[in-house]
């Protein structure tokens, strides 16, 4: 993992810590997403937005068919960027 | 077999103080929530003048997805019903596992659907708007939202009657107990304050332009008067059944006995004369109460030249050869619009429960119909048993609470 990868895993962590009131502590690559931050299908909207305004990419609803823990999440997020560039 | 329908609480969150002790002691000193807003200015209003309070901090009380539904009228409204139910004795326990209701005055939510839509307009993506726009921006916004916080299982929905919304609130849910549907439904009116939230009620050039002193710019019945100030917050009366407040030993604080109402069928904006006098006149009549043993009239008067004439005018006339004192604390408060009706109900038991009528400040001197009124300057130290509560709204909506002591 390069040292910009950790940057970016860090600052989601940070993001959906802070929108969603979850403890910090709880979040690593193999936590399931949707249970540590306790979401349920009306936050996943503000997942959309959250993401969207902090890193600039659009995730639509496939893109959460199969996300099960953060690493998913944060590979999909990365996916997306690098897709956009 | 009919209900005896009475008040077993009520909570408060207005610009003269952010709960009952507060809300009497400003009452009780005829002290004033005006003041300006320099943003307004900013924002093109003509009129700065409003309502000054400040919203609760509700982060360590309510969850995210509580806080993110709840607009800032909604905030006022949780806050003043924590209040109510707190001091009716109601808890947990009792929400669960009794039918309890909610109706709730709230005519508008500008500044989620002003939010949503600029959202919109810029990102051309309804997603972007995010989950709680939709529960922040509909009218229904305050009952949906409390009646989950607080798992209320009786009749739920929002009434928009514009500035009579919190006092046809009220008024429905006396009529419900007392046909025996329902045996405590939880009442009351919420306003917003925020920037745009009377931006085109300015428009109408509706609003006092006493900018220089605040305090001294809603002055209902005045001859000087020269508009309404807005304002805003919320509150809540819980409103219960004799038999079951007696059952529970609940406080009783007052009981409703008549809720009369009318519909001018004329003009959007100006009011006339007729419409409240047959709300006044079908309230007394359902009372069973005398005009003359009516000893306050809690008045809408607003601060506006024609609408503080014509309810003087009506009053005058069922209220003919009587002497009632008729004051609106509107003077202190500003107009509360969709909250005013239920707020006024609150001041008005307030002053019944503690022997003294508010003053209507800044009335000087009046015109040729408020002369005619009994207006008292300053605040009357007596004990009084039975006070009337006028709300009337745009499309000449008009409701009249009859409100006596329980001995």
């Amino acid at each position: 993992m390069d040292i910009r990868n950790e940057e970016l895993i860090e600052k989601i962590n940070q993001v959906m810590a802070e929108e969603f009131e979850a403890d910090p502590e709880l979040i690593r690559p193999e936590a399931p997403l949707m249970e540590t931050l306790d979401l349920d299908s009306l936050d996943l909207v503000d997942v959309v937005v959250l993401v969207d305004n902090n890193f600039g990419v659009m995730l639509s609803a496939q893109d959460f068919s199969g996300l099960k823990t953060f690493q998913d999440f944060y590979d999909l997020i990365s996916r997306k960027m690098n897709e956009k560039k | 077999m009919e209900k005896r329908v009475v008040i077993t609480g009520m909570g408060i969150y207005s610009c003269i103080g952010k709960n009952l002790d507060e809300v009497r002691m400003s009452l009780y000193e005829g002290r004033s929530g005006i003041g300006l807003d320099p943003a307004r200015k900013a924002a093109g209003y003509r009129s700065a003048l409003t309502g000054i309070l400040a919203r609760p901090d509700l982060k360590k009380v309510l969850g995210r997805r509580e806080r993110m539904c709840l607009p800032e009228q909604g905030e006022y409204a949780y806050v003043a019903t924590c209040e109510a139910l707190r001091n009716a004795g109601i808890d947990e326990g009792f929400l669960k596992t009794r039918e309890v209701g909610i109706l709730y005055g709230n005519d508008s939510s500008v500044a989620p659907v002003i939010e949503g839509v600029d959202i919109i307009r810029s990102k051309k993506n309804t997603v972007m708007v995010g989950s709680g726009n939709i529960f922040q921006s509909m009218n229904s916004t305050v009952t949906m939202n409390l009646s989950v916080i607080f798992n209320l299982r009786g009749v739920n929905f929002t009434v928009s009657g514009a500035c009579a919304s919190g006092s046809h609130a009220i008024g429905l849910g006396y009529l419900l107990i007392k046909q025996g549907l329902q045996d405590c439904i939880v009442c009351g009116g919420a306003q917003e304050v925020d920037l745009y939230s009377v931006g085109s009620f300015d428009a109408l050039s509706a609003f006092s332009m006493r900018e220089d002193s605040p305090c001294e710019a809603s002055r209902p019945f005045d001859r000087n008067r020269d508009g309404l100030v807005p304002s805003g917050g919320a509150a809540t009366v819980v409103l219960e059944s004799y038999e079951s407040a007696k059952k529970r030993g609940a406080p009783i604080l007052a009981e409703i006995v008549a809720y009369g109402f009318s519909s001018n069928g004329e003009h959007i904006s100006v009011p006339n004369v007729t419409g409240p006098i047959q709300s006044l006149e079908m309230a007394l009549r359902l009372s069973g109460i005398q005009a003359a043993d009516i000893a306050y009239i809690n008045a809408h008067a607003t601060s506006t030249p024609l609408g503080d004439y014509n309810e003087a005018k009506a009053i005058y006339e069922v209220f003919k050869g009587l002497s009632p004192y008729v004051a609106s604390t509107k003077s202190m408060t500003g107009h509360e619009m969709w909250m005013a009706g239920a707020s006024e109900i609150i001041y008005s038991v307030l002053m019944m429960r503690n022997d003294f009528i508010a003053p209507n400040i800044n009335y000087e001197i009046g015109d040729e119909a408020t002369e005619l009124l009994n207006i008292p300057k300053k605040r009357i130290d007596a004990v009084f048993d039975v006070f009337l509560s006028n709300s009337f709204g745009f499309g000449g909506t008009n409701s009249s609470l009859i409100v006596k002591k329980v001995k």
